[in-house]
């Protein structure tokens, strides 16, 4: 029996999984459609209501619009400190600034900008002081476009940091070559650059999206239930803050998966799409 | 070309702006007395308080128990895996992506549907360390995959057992050393995670450090100023660890080669 004690080891992981990852998911998905009398898809209908659709939409808005965010100035920051002629240092100071920036998340980062931008900030209250009151033009940090002010400051870090490897590994034969054939810096991206690295950004988007989406405690200290996001109005359920009940929770959390599941889904049909396209070009 | 050039330095100052206003602000907001005076009251107060210790110290235990559970549970699984088992590597992969699929509120939902008791599992804090677990799993699973696709680990297993060492000694002398990088980075990593946790801790009930954090945001907000200072030193700390991990590890690699 010298295999008895590895084999145990894995089979205690994989045990451990399914008792406490895998079961939970599944007791959800049966919460969700079952009534005080069995089987009903009352539950799951109801996500239709106004509430549970503008939940739905704020969140896929927020987390959509804070990956954009994250992916383009990421990869635009990570694209200028990369360049060759960069400061030294600048690359390594950014990296690990960025490795702490994208752990900062949650209620401190929350704080952090109610200490900034809240109604009472410093930065409202200075730029008040010199004539322009942002919360009189509408802006507000307890709305999807403060959250995503809020939300980029972990995800533009988290895309540098994700995104820096496949920049690296962009040849810089290829850049030359496309240099000595007399392509322009704009040609390279748009013919070869953008192309080679669009199923790592495509990655990184779902990334970032996920990211956003299941983000709770910042979304939680910020809003108080200003907006309502997928996360904040299943924690209300489950602390029983609300006239709702637990298979409402289990309903929402079913359709968080089901969102998670469809946007993985799709990236992988993209990126089969982006391989195919290379394939052929090959 | 090879400059970053005009457009490249308004991006770094753009960004620069951005990522050290909110610092700057907040470390700010937390001397702020009220008045033009400024001063560390804040921090006095916050110290001063009795649950501060006792939450942080609860946070510091969950998160060695939980890297503590990472090392004995899921090492030697992968490490077994690989070697015994490749066949379940999709499998494994599939486990270490769930809680990406599944978000940490809706785990928590189906924990808390399915889990009532008993009360020495659901009635201490310890029992965290389960959902922590799978929290830090993604991360911890990616550092230590690359740390074992890194080195050959057939053959170094092959050229211990063919020098007479045992399974164990194995492990311990060869695997868990030339792992040792990706372990601190990947313990370093789950320590801010866990360290910063809301969710599980907030919904289930129990006073960790970042429930503090919220509760004395919700009535002090300079104290919560300080706190989220306090927090982000503790990050810079851990992050600043595993930078300096992934250097050594490198030479750790290099020696033994």
């Amino acid at each position: 029996m010298r295999y008895a004690v590895p084999y145990l080891f894995i089979f205690v992981f994989v045990a451990l999984s399914a008792l406490f990852m895998v079961a939970p998911t599944v007791t959800l998905a049966i919460q969700s459609v079952s009534g005080p009398e069995g089987f009903t898809w009352d539950y799951l209908r109801a996500l239709g209501d106004y509430r549970y659709v503008s939940a739905f939409r704020n969140s896929i808005v927020l987390s959509a619009a804070s990956a954009v965010v994250g992916v383009l100035s990421g990869g635009l920051i990570a694209h200028t400190v990369l360049k060759p002629g960069a400061p030294r240092g600048l690359q390594s100071a950014v990296t690990s600034f960025s490795a702490v920036a994208a752990n900062f998340a949650g209620v401190p980062l929350a704080f952090a900008f109610v200490a900034t931008l809240g109604s009472l900030g410093l930065l409202t209250q200075a730029l008040k002081g010199v004539g322009f009151d942002v919360y009189a033009h509408g802006f507000s940090l307890y709305s999807i476009t403060g959250l995503t002010i809020v939300y980029s400051y972990f995800q533009i870090p988290l895309m540098v940091i994700i995104i820096t490897p496949a920049l690296q590994a962009l040849k810089v034969e290829w850049r030359e070559a496309a240099e000595n054939m007399g392509a322009s810096d704009r040609q390279f991206w748009r013919l070869v650059g953008l192309p080679v690295l669009a199923p790592s950004i495509l990655s990184s988007f779902i990334l970032l999206f996920g990211s956003a989406f299941s983000a709770y405690a910042t979304a939680y200290a910020l809003t108080s239930g200003n907006i309502s996001l997928l996360t904040t109005e299943i924690a209300n359920v489950l602390s029983g803050d609300v006239m709702s009940s637990p298979q409402t929770g289990a309903a929402l959390a079913v359709g968080m998966i089901v969102v998670m599941v469809l946007v993985l889904g799709g990236s992988a049909v993209l990126a089969r799409r982006a391989a195919r396209w290379q394939g052929s070009r090959r | 070309m090879k400059r970053i050039g005009r457009g490249g330095y308004a991006v770094l100052i753009i960004a620069g702006v951005y990522f050290i206003t909110p610092l700057v602000l907040t470390v700010a907001f937390s001397l702020w007395e009220g008045r033009g005076h400024y001063g560390v009251s804040a921090y006095k107060t916050l110290l001063a308080r009795p649950n501060l210790a006792r939450d942080l110290f609860t946070s510091v235990r969950l998160a060695i128990a939980t890297c503590a559970a990472l090392i004995v549970l899921l090492v030697p699984a992968m490490v077994f895996m690989n070697l015994y088992a490749p066949r379940l590597r999709p499998l494994f992969e599939f486990i270490a992506a769930l809680p990406f699929v599944v978000p940490a509120i809706a785990l928590v939902a189906g924990l808390s549907a399915l889990f009532t008791g008993p009360e020495w599992l659901v009635g201490t804090p310890y029992y965290l360390v389960i959902p922590y677990f799978f929290l830090a799993l993604p991360y911890a699973y990616r550092a230590i995959d690359v740390g074992i696709r890194a080195i050959d680990l057939n053959t170094l297993t092959e050229a211990g057992l063919s020098l007479g060492a045992g399974m164990g000694q194995i492990i311990r002398l060869v695997v868990l050393p030339s792992l040792r990088s990706a372990l601190i980075g990947s313990t370093l990593l789950t320590l801010a995670v866990v360290m910063g946790e809301f969710t599980f801790a907030n919904v289930l009930l129990f006073h960790t450090f970042a429930v503090l954090i919220n509760e004395v945001g919700q009535n002090a907000p300079t104290e919560a100023a300080a706190l989220s200072t306090l927090s982000f030193v503790i990050t810079w700390l851990a992050m600043l660890g595993v930078l300096l991990a992934g250097k050594r590890g490198v030479g750790s690699l290099v020696a033994v080669k």
